[in-house]
């Protein structure tokens, strides 16, 4: 189970809103039946022409923004398909965090489960990382605040996520300590979680 | 104290209430049925093994095989190897792990979206999940259904519960009449909303559909609307159970019956939202001018009238620079120059299916408008019915010979076009009139353009040869 620990990095800037999950992995790569090795064809479609040569004009086939860890987008990042491979796709590629004004809420779930971390933060802030897009920038989830620079800007997370990707806790074994409340809710409950043919 | 429809089914599904000494915000809630199908569950099952864990409740685990199967004839084997592995490692998982399966020789196949209410596992007040977005199809029903990741598959195989942080109540009150129920369906009427609220418009919450309209529609328009709830990037789509959702529901396959069903009614006669009850947040739609819609760009609020010109990218974005260079991006994707009427664009393919729009109800509606009438010479047509039963059913109604007359292509039920992982897929730079619900970049195959709309709209497109209003001829 992997922890979220104290990150510093540049970003890589993809100024885009509604980057839906069928950009971020499209659906050619969703017949694979194992978690590893999605991050070659993050973003396929943007990164390759149908020869499968590199285009030149996407930010990350620049081989300035090589090794950056962190990914700063604009608005509804994530939309569409419930498809885990997504974030798969972002953190086998390097990406430990996502920087955006708003996440679609099943990929921000499944974010979490893979301990990337995706921030929100106010347009005006998201503008002033577009426009010092080298700048340095450290993220401390602990403290919940992102450093860059001289600027502090603080950024809120819910407490629960907030747990999973410090503790990296195994949730499912946390659940199954509650055996018999799942067992007294399915006793008292007989209607709906019980079916007959 | 005064509850939405939604906070009585989550109340009701609380295992364990939030722990406040932790300050941690998530609740355990029971989940009533579990959907799973071949392309979101591989790892999950894989993760159980390694761990040693065991699927905590077979008996509410469905399984099916929907989004990579080849719709042509299912007597010869899968030519794609990779699609061929997937399906079979569902197969294994399901049993070795104990779970009832609807594979491809199935008569109750189909897409899983179609298959649950059809098979009466979808039932009002339930929890349901599945690791696919259009879970939200169900909540037609008056079940809070939503689509999960491939991790929290694995958590409600383990557990048959969810960690869960509450949704906020979004009430979408839909106002006025439509001037025409054959023209202007259930999937203008979503396409409507999600162009006035923005595909994220639902982020966080779940959508309440309400008023008079919507307890006039049948169970099948009822779960076009819920299904693109998600389009609108809502957690779930609700509607309130009724008769129609009794009737529809009424001897389905896994309903008990007798006392037990009685038993059933009792509790759904509480599931509607209190009066006075109060919501975070609330639209009204008036559908009294509403026509039929088409999409123009690259996401489903890029929609408009198909009395419309396609818009200029100033007057869609409203000053808003972030919309523009999507706009500009879209037109450029989709190669449609603004200012034209959408009617004059020409389309090369038409499919009619998708787990929005592949039920009996959308193709006899399809077939009204096809009936004596032929595919335009230019256009490549497709219907795949959403199950086998849907396709059984419409052929005990001869509804497949009137495709079929008319140069429709008449396949076997799945996923399809809709999202192109099996071998039906747009060419780059192809144009598709859809029923489906996405118009992503690339959805429907690598360069492919999607137009979404409805099930008669896409009709009228495959005979005219382009947009076509399909109000002319209901």
């Amino acid at each position: 189970m992997k922890i979220f620990k104290t990150i510093t990095s540049q970003a890589v800037p993809l100024p885009l809103v509604n980057i839906d999950t069928d950009q971020i992995i499209p659906k050619q790569f969703l017949k694979l039946i194992q978690k590893t090795g999605f991050g070659k064809f993050l973003f396929y479609d943007w990164r390759y022409d149908s020869e499968g040569n590199k285009k030149d004009d996407f930010v990350l086939n620049n081989p300035k923004y090589n090794n950056r860890q962190i990914l700063l987008t604009l608005d509804n990042f994530g939309s569409g398909s419930s498809r885990e491979h997504a974030v798969w796709a972002i953190s086998d590629y390097g990406f430990k965090i996502i920087i955006a004004p708003s996440f679609a809420d099943i990929f921000y779930n499944n974010c979490i489960k893979n301990c990337v971390l995706p921030i929100i933060l106010s347009k005006p802030h998201i503008q002033l990382l577009f426009d010092n897009e080298d700048i340095m920038i450290t993220v401390d989830l602990e403290k919940q605040q992102i450093t860059a620079n001289s600027i502090t800007i603080p950024f809120k997370i819910d407490p629960s996520s907030k747990i999973y990707l410090l503790e990296g806790s195994d949730e499912i074994s946390k659940t199954l300590k509650l055996e018999s409340e799942i067992s007294n809710y399915e006793t008292n409950h007989p209607l709906y979680t019980n079916i007959s043919e | 104290m005064k509850k939405t429809l939604f906070e009585k089914i989550w109340d009701n599904h609380i295992v364990y209430p939030q722990d406040k000494d932790k300050q941690v915000d998530s609740y355990l809630l029971y989940i009533d049925r579990h959907l799973i199908h071949e392309v979101t569950s591989p790892q999950a099952f894989e993760s159980l093994r390694l761990n040693n864990r065991k699927v905590r409740r077979p008996d509410l685990t469905f399984a099916t095989m929907d989004h990579n199967v080849p719709t042509s004839d299912r007597s010869l084997p899968i030519l794609d190897e990779i699609s061929s592995i997937q399906i079979s490692t569902l197969n294994d998982n399901c049993k070795e792990f104990g779970i009832k399966l609807y594979d491809l020789h199935s008569p109750y196949q189909g897409i899983v979206h179609v298959i649950g209410p059809e098979l009466g596992l979808t039932i009002p007040g339930s929890t349901i999940v599945c690791g696919d977005s259009h879970t939200s199809t169900h909540g037609a029903f008056g079940a809070f259904a939503f689509g999960i990741g491939t991790s929290e598959v694995e958590h409600v195989l383990a557990t048959q519960c969810l960690w869960l942080k509450k949704p906020k109540n979004f009430a979408v009150n839909f106002i006025g009449r439509r001037k025409n129920i054959h023209a202007i369906t259930a999937k203008d009427m979503v396409l409507y909303l999600i162009r006035k609220i923005g595909i994220g418009g639902g982020i966080g919450s779940v959508l309440e559909y309400r008023g008079e309209t919507i307890s006039e529609l049948s169970m099948e328009q009822r779960m076009t609307i819920c299904n693109m709830s998600i389009e609108a990037g809502a957690r779930a789509g609700l509607i309130a159970p009724d008769e129609i959702t009794i009737s529809y529901l009424k001897g389905r396959k896994y309903l008990p019956q007798g006392n037990k069903f009685d038993q059933l009614l009792d509790t759904w006669k509480e599931l509607v939202t209190d009066d006075d009850s109060s919501f975070d947040m609330a639209v009204d739609i008036n559908l009294q001018e509403l026509a039929p819609q088409v999409t123009w760009g690259t996401n489903p609020s890029m929609t408009i009238d198909i009395t419309d010109t396609i818009p200029y990218p100033d007057e869609y974005s409203q000053g808003n620079e972030n919309q523009k260079m999507a706009a500009i991006k879209s037109l450029e994707y989709m190669g449609i120059e603004a200012g034209i009427p959408i009617t004059s664009i020409p389309v090369d393919r038409v499919f009619i299916g998708s787990c929005t729009n592949s039920r009996l109800d959308d193709l006899v509606e399809a077939s009204i408008v096809v009936r004596g009438r032929k595919v335009s010479s230019k256009v490549r047509a497709m219907v795949v019915p959403g199950s086998q039963q849907v396709k059984f059913a419409a052929e005990k109604l001869g509804i497949d010979k009137i495709f079929k007359e008319a140069g429709f292509e008449w396949r076997e039920s799945g996923c399809s076009m809709c999202l192109g992982m099996n071998p039906d897929i747009l060419s780059p730079k192809e144009r598709c009139a859809s029923t489906s619900n996405r118009n992503f970049e690339g959805r429907q195959g690598v360069g492919g353009r999607t137009h979404l709309v409805s099930p008669v709209m896409a009709a009228a497109a495959a005979i005219k040869g382009h947009f076509f209003d399909v109000r002319e001829w209901l």
